[in-house]
């Protein structure tokens, strides 16, 4: 069996940033594996811009971004293979991968968990009706039209206020489909405020909130949708029913990290995040594998993926060459309005980037973490939105005893 | 008068409040830094928008490369700058950074490739 310091699984921006910070440490004997053809995960297919203004100061596309880290990734010479899938990680950290050239194994060191995440599907929303053509979540269309050169809509409905979802409203308005609408289920969008603007005010595209689909039309393609309100239990209000005709529903209703090759390596998940439970190493409840990016959790931002997973790779260094990582028996643990954070444990003895989400819009707030009710760190906000992850950085030399910590919002 | 803005600069999405006086701006408030107040001001005299799409590769590994411009333009004139773009057809390989249209319907403005093609192997 060939023998690596660390193997990456998926060769996107969380991957690809773990491996360059490694082997800016000094871990040399790395390999990347990527199901794909092409380095890049989902950027390759994030045509508009936006992306690299926290990493690289500069807004970019999904490909250039992904670019800057594939071009060091070259240059640094790190070993990776592509158009390989891995089949299964197991808790010694021997991993199976399977390519044309066909079975291979790897014994690791340390495994680094980068695989993303998937969307939400009309199944996982169990809307009724027929089961015609023409539903597509917006990862899909988006790589019919970005990558392959299909246009796959004209008259479209959008299901769901997700980023990707407004990104796809003017992508296919760009392209001359006609997008009558979004409709979210929630009271609030679930994507960012700058998307709502650029991408659906600018093309007169309306959103509306609590509102669902109920029914699908078509018996072959689909022939269009009905549309309710929802109360506030998010249950849809009969009599409030609209018809939309249609040929396109595209689902932006959330994304899920993709944790099976997880599960069976036998690490604990995280039923808030649907994400492994993690220490401030980014150390999974299995030693020397570690998580980072949207396979942890769902991010916004490419480029807190970036760093999140940089931050990984100095750890992950440090396990290859031998030295201990700290305990973290110190648990962090929420109130009702936070929805997770990561890290899950932290050992107190070293600052750590607390990364976290809301539950519901709050304006005018403080995002306190306590120890024995004492305030150790807070962050000021003047709108906390459930569609913005928040960061920031807790200081050990704060912390006052290894007891848990607990973090509230205080309005 | 009060207009409300959503900064589009980052992801902060600030919301900016802005009072206007005769078409001039006398305060704001809501803005985190300095862009903010640009793309008010931009805002009120002359929105503008960058965009992205895909033009046609010929013998490349995929079919399209994908394209932005390198500075906003006019918002009015997007539709304008996508029927320049579609009439663009490269041939493969094809190298990330390529001006494909130089100065696009006369703004000081390029289209530049943001995805390398390769050939067709």
């Amino acid at each position: 069996m060939e023998k690596r310091d660390v193997i990456i699984i998926g060769g996107g921006p969380a991957g690809l940033a773990a491996a360059v910070q490694l082997h800016k440490k000094g871990v040399k004997n790395i390999l990347i594996l990527e199901r794909e053809h092409h380095l890049g995960g989902i950027l390759r297919q994030c045509i508009h811009d936006g992306f690299g203004l926290s990493r690289f100061q500069t807004t970019l596309s999904g490909p250039e971004y992904a670019a800057r880290f594939i071009e060091e990734v070259k240059r640094c010479q790190i070993p990776y293979q592509t158009d390989t899938t891995v089949l299964e990680v197991s808790p010694d950290k021997t991993v199976t991968a399977v390519s044309r050239a066909g079975l291979v194994q790897y014994q690791a060191k340390a495994v680094i968990l980068t695989m993303g995440c998937r969307e939400r599907t009309r199944g996982a929303l169990g809307i009724p009706g027929e089961r015609p053509a023409g539903v597509f979540t917006a990862g899909v269309a988006q790589a019919y039209m970005n990558l392959y050169n299909r246009m796959p809509a004209k008259e479209v409905v959008i299901l769901g206020s997700g980023d990707i979802g407004m990104i796809m409203a003017r992508r296919l308005t760009l392209e001359g489909a006609h997008v009558q609408a979004v409709f979210e289920l929630q009271p609030i969008p679930s994507g960012l405020p700058r998307n709502i603007e650029q991408c659906l005010n600018d093309y007169n595209i309306p959103l509306y909130l609590s509102h669902t689909v109920t029914q699908i039309h078509g018996d072959t393609r689909l022939r269009g949708v009905t549309v309710s309100q929802v109360d506030g239990k998010l249950k849809p209000i009969p009599g409030t029913e609209k018809e939309y005709p249609c040929d396109t529903l595209i689902l932006s209703v959330g994304l899920i990290p993709e944790n099976e090759l997880s599960i069976d390596a036998g690490v604990k998940l995280d039923g808030r995040t649907r994400g492994a439970v993690v220490d401030e190493h980014y150390q999974t409840s299995v030693e020397g594998i570690f998580a980072a990016g949207n396979v942890l959790h769902v991010h916004d931002l490419v480029d807190f993926v970036s760093m999140e997973a940089e931050r990984l790779a100095d750890s992950a260094a440090q396990y290859v060459a031998g030295e201990p990582l700290a305990d973290c028996p110190v648990e962090i643990r929420t109130d009702e309005n936070i929805s997770h954070t990561i890290p899950q444990r932290v050992s107190g003895g070293k600052d750590f980037q607390l990364s976290l989400r809301v539950r519901r819009m709050m304006k005018d707030c403080r995002i306190v973490v306590r120890q024995n009710g004492q305030e150790v760190a807070a962050k000021r906000m003047k709108k906390a939105l459930p569609a913005e992850m928040v960061q920031f950085v807790v200081r050990a030399d704060k912390l006052v005893s290894e007891d848990n910590l607990e973090v509230s919002v205080e309005c | 008068m009060l207009r409300e803005f959503t900064c589009i600069i980052c992801p902060n999405g600030c919301e900016i409040q802005a009072e206007i006086k005769d078409g001039a701006l006398t305060s704001l408030t809501g803005h985190t830094c300095p862009k903010g107040e640009a793309y008010v001001r931009q805002e009120l005299t002359d929105p503008r928008r960058n965009i992205a799409t895909s033009v046609l590769v010929q013998g490349g590994e995929l079919p399209l490369a994908s394209v932005r411009l390198t500075s906003p333009i006019p918002k009015a004139r997007i539709f304008d700058a996508m029927a320049e773009i579609r009439k663009v057809s490269l041939k493969a390989p094809v190298e990330a950074g390529t001006v494909v249209i130089a100065g696009i319907l006369g703004y000081d403005c390029d289209v530049i490739v943001t995805k390398s093609v390769a050939a067709k192997g």
